[in-house]
């Protein structure tokens, strides 16, 4: 019998045909708008004349454009304004579900998918954003497409993409105290760095990925983008099952366990082959954090920035102008450096689990006179869970100011932006250039790495400052 | 939408040798928030190209009159990170027909193809010719064949092959695209998604 791998085995099963010589038309279960990538698509049906083949299949909510503070007014910049509500137009136009502003389920697109169980094994998902990968930690086929495959996705529920190749991440062993998905991920990208997956899906493996929680393992998967792959998965298992069971869009009752049976079937065969294979151990990895402008730029935070040494040309030439972007210079110890702002949210790291871990390790003390410290929920739903758990309160005590849901300061579009010449500790996806504003020094790291620089004021090692 | 055939160009280069120049460089998201398609070009590479005031930057390419054309000839891994088209949309809008780089991010090069940009990926060895030459005379001329798949260097004749699927090549040669194809199908689509 032909060995697949769990890759395979999605993607075969979605190929409506293949082009000789060709892509793939390749059906796509789910499909998530939001304000920014979706109006020129909805402007180019309506210059074709044509409609919404499944609206049910596309679910919309407003995120990247719209402001943490005062959500239930009027957004008062008029491009994000017009931006928010052509969404809500085109949901209404074609009777697409939009999870709006204010509303119980609001909030960034990767996070309330897998929230309201919408996210399921096995399918396939796209949005037109390329953190779309997050969805793979539940077994699905997930990635970010642009605007032209947007609009082919409401037009035929199919885009034309060519099969990526297979690789394999195993990561086994124990991962030590303060060690967290965030540090497997950063240490992982550091390793193969910022192109070393392009051309690839990954399927991440091995015992210490198995033992991490969904939302640890959606940390994981929604940062494959940043090493080139087109997507990353997770095989799922009973941490993926007890997640979704309940969830509002979850199968229930015989459905339920119709749709357990079939997931347990999705998982690479033993003897599946991948076009390349990674092996790290859990011992191996300590907490992380970046130095430079591509996420492929990340040390342990006890080690020191690269020296220049076996760099030449273009590459030696590329890494000192991003140094020079940074402040640093190549050799020095990372640690101990000030920082002026520390971020907690998006779509890597703004769930409850994350705010639970910023708020256990701040309890009872006081951020640093240094520091302004914002937190970004992920959604309306870890917001009200934040304020049920005590959290919020505790965060405040601390002087974390909590803002309202959104992607805010990962991308900057709205006005939660860092200060050129700032220095932010993120823990967000990306550090390259004016990422979290014009001019702006972004370092990614864990929330538990956060907490540590939020109370010093400085890079810090948490587990030495705890 | 549909877009400007593609046969054989013929231009002048600009060189951009930065390595891993992600689309938040190529364009800075704050500059997303229009609902049409027209005028990215203007905000193409904005902050490297503009300081703060909106001054243009003496010392970039795009500022420099020395050098115009339509090919931009690129330093590896060009276009990491963010899907947004608008990155090629900012490109094709500002006048390029062509990208030229030893390395490609995937999501990328799939929009390119997607609005009738063409990527075109080189060895590293040829990358530096051409650099070279360019530096050299910022007159020279490079022609992209795309049914050859071929690309010339004029001044020496020195060439390289390079690959594009033949179903993506009829489509940049027609100024087709995807969604053309995909209604033609609408009928097999629909069978699928029975079954499903």
């Amino acid at each position: 019998m032909e060995k697949n791998t769990l890759f395979d085995k999605i993607w075969d099963s979605h190929v409506v045909r293949s082009v000789p010589n060709g892509p793939d038309v390749f059906f796509i279960d789910k499909h998530f708008i939001h304000e920014v990538t979706s109006p020129v698509a909805f402007l180019n049906l309506e210059k074709r004349g044509i409609g919404v083949l499944h609206p049910d299949r596309t679910v919309g909510t407003p995120d990247h454009n719209v402001p943490t503070v005062d959500q239930d007014k009027t957004i008062k910049d008029k491009l994000s304004r017009m931006q928010v509500e052509k969404l809500r137009e085109n949901c209404k136009k074609y009777g697409i579900e939009l999870h709006d502003l204010g509303s119980d389920h609001h909030g960034i697109v990767h996070v309330i998918g897998p929230e309201l169980g919408i996210t399921q094994p096995g399918m396939t998902i796209v949005c037109g954003d390329s953190h779309t990968s997050t969805h793979g930690a539940f077994g699905a086929i997930a990635f970010g497409i642009g605007t032209s495959e947007v609009e082919m996705v409401l037009a035929t529920q199919c885009i034309m993409q060519t099969k990526a190749k297979k690789m394999r991440i195993t990561v086994d062993g124990e991962l030590g105290a303060g060690v967290t998905s965030k540090d497997i991920i950063l240490y992982i990208i550091a390793k193969i760095s910022a192109a070393g997956a392009t051309g690839y899906f990954v399927e991440y493996a091995g015992s210490a990925i198995r033992s991490l929680s969904m939302e640890a393992r959606m940390t994981i998967c929604n940062m494959s983008i940043e090493m080139g792959a087109r997507g990353g998965l997770i095989a799922p298992d009973e941490t993926t099952f007890a997640y979704l069971k309940g969830k509002q869009y979850a199968p229930k009752g015989e459905a339920w366990d119709k749709a357990v049976a079939y997931w347990k079937t999705l998982k690479t065969d033993e003897g599946a082959v991948f076009d390349k294979e990674y092996a790290f151990d859990a011992a191996d990895i300590e907490p992380m954090i970046t130095y430079g402008t591509n996420p492929g730029m990340g040390i342990k935070i006890k080690g020191n920035i690269p020296t220049t040494e076996g760099m030449e040309g273009s590459n030696k030439i590329s890494y000192l102008k991003s140094l020079e972007y940074m402040g640093f210079a190549p050799g020095e110890p990372i640690k101990g450096k000030k920082v002026d702002y520390v971020f907690v949210g998006s779509c890597t790291n703004g769930r409850i689990e994350d705010i639970r871990s910023v708020a256990a390790f701040v309890k009872g003390k006081q951020k640093a006179a240094n520091i302004t410290a914002w937190i970004v929920p992920g959604s309306r739903e870890v917001e009200k869970m934040a304020h049920e758990e005590g959290l919020v309160k505790i965060l405040e005590d601390a002087g974390f100011e909590l803002r309202q849901p959104g992607c805010s300061a990962c991308l900057a579009m709205n006005d939660d932006k860092i200060p050129s010449g700032k220095y932010a500790v993120s823990t967000s996806n990306r550090n390259f250039e004016g990422r979290q504003g014009p001019g702006a020094r972004t370092l990614l790291a864990s929330p538990l790495t956060v907490a540590a620089v939020a109370v010093t004021g400085v890079i810090a090692d948490p587990r030495e400052v705890f | 939408m549909a877009y400007d055939k593609f046969n054989i160009l013929t231009s002048t280069v600009v060189p951009l040798p930065a390595e891993n120049v992600d689309t938040d460089q190529i364009i800075p998201a704050r500059f997303l928030k229009a609902t049409e398609r027209e005028g990215f070009g203007d905000n193409l590479f904005r902050d490297w190209r503009y300081d703060v005031e909106g001054n243009p930057k003496k010392d970039f390419v795009l500022n420099d009159p020395t050098y115009s054309g339509k090919i931009l000839l690129s330093g590896k891994n060009f276009g990491s990170g963010s899907s947004r088209e608008h990155a090629v949309w900012a490109i094709y809008d500002y006048g390029f027909r062509a990208v030229v780089s030893s390395f490609f991010a995937d999501i990328f090069k799939n929009n390119c193809l997607n609005i009738g940009v063409l990527p075109v990926t080189i060895s590293p060895e040829f990358a530096e010719v051409l650099f070279k030459a360019v530096d050299a005379d910022p007159k020279t001329e490079v022609e992209i064949d795309i049914d050859k798949q071929k690309i010339t260097l004029l001044s020496t004749g020195a060439s390289e092959s390079f690959d594009i699927n033949s179903y993506k090549k009829e489509n940049m040669k027609n100024g087709f695209d995807d969604i053309d194809y995909l209604l033609n199908i609408k009928d097999e689509i629909a069978a699928f998604a029975e079954n499903r």
